[in-house]
């Protein structure tokens, strides 16, 4: 009878359970600096790459920092006592000002703590339209490791709804490049459009969403 | 759309390059700048005795005033536009005219004085001074705000209020070519209190329309 009731789960069961991490003498907070350092660096040479007009470099660091960003967003949901659920809009709302901002990045300065200042700043802009009371803890980007959450690419709902309110052109230009993965020569010669007249689209189109997501 | 779609279609619009914020906001000052120059030339012109004036240490410390108000807060408004960056450590450049007119003040307060204090205070010019900076504060407040919103700054009102400190520093550089009333009491008093106005309106449009 005794054996069946649950024993209590207590907040401090973590603290216990961490220990025995710690007494590998491996010094685990240094690997984690040292991992995480190493990380900065590349991202501050594939987004320098990226600037002078890598493509490539630039998928490759956006690739880079979603799973980070994911981890970072959760856990600043987490404490906030939120749905993890969220977690995914506010990762492409990061992606978005990312794109839409990064001339501001000074290339001569570390790249994350300007992306991470980005992903604060929409963070408490999420949880501030929840009518939540916010305290980010200025250590959820920085700390976040990307293998705390599981390698899924969650699909976001605002992005997807705002999609549908753009003008024609924009949607369709955007469902092309992205859910299509058509080729920017191959949008134009599919949507009987100028290369230019694309790459507009693309921008008002992504720009616009910004937007939106912003002020709805 | 889910995120690798996304990333998909940021990397395609690589090859779009946005100016810098410095950029943006210079253009969009000197846009602006015309119709603060309009204003002055339709109501208000440079003083009649400005050629004597030039001899007064205490006309030329005007500008002096206005423009340290104005140049530092245009640093400190592109520094602010980076999402990283803190105000801390650039505040002090905005002691810079705080400074200045303390000098002023209490060089003015060892000469003999000219006239009684509180006529040196009140001036002429109080409430045309009150008006006027605001007034063509506001096309140049509108320019540093469209300038500002290219960035991307972490406190959207304090941007704005930096915005407010820039337009009226300009438009009280116009405005003290015109007023003829030199004393930093003066300035200390009247200058102060539209700067502050403009700042407030600043600080409340910015935390509107900066957020990016």
């Amino acid at each position: 009878m005794a054996a069946s009731v649950a024993r209590p789960r207590l907040d401090h069961e973590f603290v216990i359970y961490s220990t025995p991490r710690n007494k590998l003498k491996e010094r685990p907070n240094c690997l984690v600096r040292a991992r995480v350092r190493g990380r900065e660096d590349e991202w501050t040479g594939l987004m320098r790459s990226a600037m002078a007009g890598d493509d490539a470099a630039y998928h490759r660091l956006l690739k880079a920092i979603t799973p980070v960003l994911r981890a970072a967003a959760r856990r600043g949901l987490a404490r906030a006592g939120q749905p993890p659920d969220q977690a995914e809009d506010i990762v492409q709302e990061i992606l978005l000002a990312v794109h839409l901002k990064r001339h501001t990045w000074d290339s001569e300065a570390p790249f994350a703590p300007w992306l991470f200042a980005i992903g604060r700043n929409k963070l408490i802009d999420t949880l501030r339209r929840r009518g939540k009371r916010v305290f980010v803890n200025i250590d959820d980007f920085a700390e976040a490791l990307p293998g705390e959450v599981p390698q899924e690419t969650a699909s976001a709902g605002e992005v997807a709804a705002q999609l549908g309110t753009l003008p024609q052109r924009q949607r369709d230009v955007l469902q092309s490049i992205a859910v299509e993965a058509a080729s920017i020569k191959d949008t134009a010669a599919k949507l009987s459009m100028s290369e230019g007249a694309v790459r507009v689209a693309l921008h008002r189109g992504l720009a616009a969403l910004t937007a939106k997501l912003r002020d709805h | 759309m889910d995120t690798d779609q996304l990333i998909r279609s940021l990397a395609a619009d690589n090859a779009n390059r946005a100016p810098r914020v410095g950029a943006v906001l210079t253009m969009a000052l000197l846009v602006a700048a015309p119709f603060s120059i309009l204003f002055f030339a339709t109501f208000l012109g440079v003083r009649a005795d400005v050629m004597s004036a030039m001899h007064n240490p205490f006309f030329d410390m005007k500008f002096a005033v206005t423009l340290s108000l104005a140049i530092p807060a245009i640093i400190i408004s592109l520094h602010l536009s980076r999402p990283e960056a803190l105000l801390r450590g650039w505040a002090w450049l905005l002691l810079l005219p705080v400074g200045l007119l303390a000098v002023a003040i209490g060089s003015e307060a060892m000469m003999a004085p000219a006239m009684p204090m509180t006529m040196r205070l009140m001036g002429r010019n109080s409430r045309v001074c009150l008006v006027a900076i605001p007034a063509m504060s506001l096309p140049l407040l509108a320019g540093a705000l469209f300038g500002l919103r290219h960035g991307a700054p972490s406190s959207p009102a304090l941007a704005g209020a930096l915005a407010g400190l820039v337009s009226a520093g300009l438009a009280a550089t116009l405005y003290a070519s015109h007023c003829t009333d030199d004393s930093p009491l003066f300035v200390a008093t009247w200058y102060t209190l539209a700067t502050a106005l403009v700042t407030a309106i600043g600080a409340l449009v910015g935390s509107k329309v900066l957020r990016y």
